[in-house]
């Protein structure tokens, strides 16, 4: 098992409020899958949401609901989005995605199967997320990307430029030789 | 007026108030899926010497792959000679207020009213 950031192992009993999610990636094409996305994304906010009510003497209370739905939104439709797009194609593995209600945080965590190359070009992406500054990332990757060089990880890239996210990963290796991958993702409330 | 739509977005292009609105949740797959909505927003970068406007303040939803059409089209608009770029966007919708403020990055030039 490796660990790349600021993993946190979850206990059950830890989190105030949880939900979790699970797909099987080889059942239909990816492209009739892909609306899927964003539908299990915003039932994720959706739900967060509701541990956050309203308080009519208190306007913020609405933004902050609002925020709150967006936020888990996006990056849970960034995670499902990328475990869509890089799992083993062979793999008959579910891909999951669970959000986690902590007292001070919430984490979102998106778990799926890839194949080493797959798993050694997100490597890559992690050690630049490490070495560099998300903002200056972001604009090197889009001015690469303007001439024409593929560029991916811009999702993880925003959730750490625009959302303050923390990101970690946990990779274990299976019997297959394909990696079983967890990409945890911490916002503070 | 040009519209490209489906159940969750609209996009529209009015080329005589030099325009794009973008409506709704914008979440295709890719950059091949977003080919339709860069041909709208490249007819809108040609008209040169006008002042140009994307309006954003009732798209709800974007995925990176939208926000990296409309960096790289920041990127692109750099080479213009003259008239304005504005993006307009709402205050009600969080994602604008937290990812809109990077076009800026590539583009200073580049007017962002988000009220």
């Amino acid at each position: 098992m490796e660990i790349y950031g600021e993993y946190q192992s979850i206990d059950s009993d830890q989190s105030l409020e949880q939900l979790n999610l699970s797909f099987n990636p080889s059942s239909i094409p990816l492209k009739q899958r892909w609306r899927n996305n964003g539908l299990s994304a915003d039932f994720l906010g959706d739900y967060v949401k509701t541990f956050f009510p309203k308080d009519e003497s208190d306007p913020t209370t609405e933004y902050k609901q609002a925020e709150i739905k967006s936020n888990v939104s996006y990056i849970a439709n960034e995670l499902l989005e990328n475990s869509m797009k890089y799992s083993s194609l062979n793999s008959h593995a579910m891909i999951s995605i669970a959000v986690y209600l902590m007292p001070e945080q919430i984490i979102i965590q998106g778990i799926n199967e890839g194949s080493e190359q797959q798993w050694s070009n997100l490597l890559k992406i992690i050690n630049e997320l490490q070495e560099n500054d998300p903002a200056d990332l972001f604009v090197q990757r889009m001015e690469q990307d303007a001439l024409g060089e593929t560029s991916s990880g811009l999702g993880l890239i925003t959730m750490i430029n625009d959302y303050d996210a923390d990101l970690s990963w946990k990779v274990n290796t299976m019997h297959s030789g394909d990696k079983l991958i967890t990409t945890q993702v911490k916002i503070s409330i | 007026m040009k519209k490209i739509e489906d159940e969750n977005y609209c996009v529209t292009l009015d080329e005589d108030s030099a325009k794009v609105i973008m409506d709704g949740v914008l979440r295709l797959s890719g950059a091949a899926e977003f080919t339709p909505i860069v041909g709208f927003l490249n007819d809108l970068l040609a008209l040169e010497e006008k002042d140009i406007e994307i309006d954003l303040s009732k798209l709800e939803f974007m995925n990176s792959s939208g926000i990296a059409v409309l960096s790289k089209l920041m990127i692109s608009a750099r080479q213009r000679k003259s008239g304005k770029i504005t993006i307009r966007g709402s205050l009600s919708i969080p994602w604008q207020t937290k990812s809109l403020k990077n076009l800026q990055r590539l583009l200073p030039a580049l007017e962002l009213i988000i009220e």
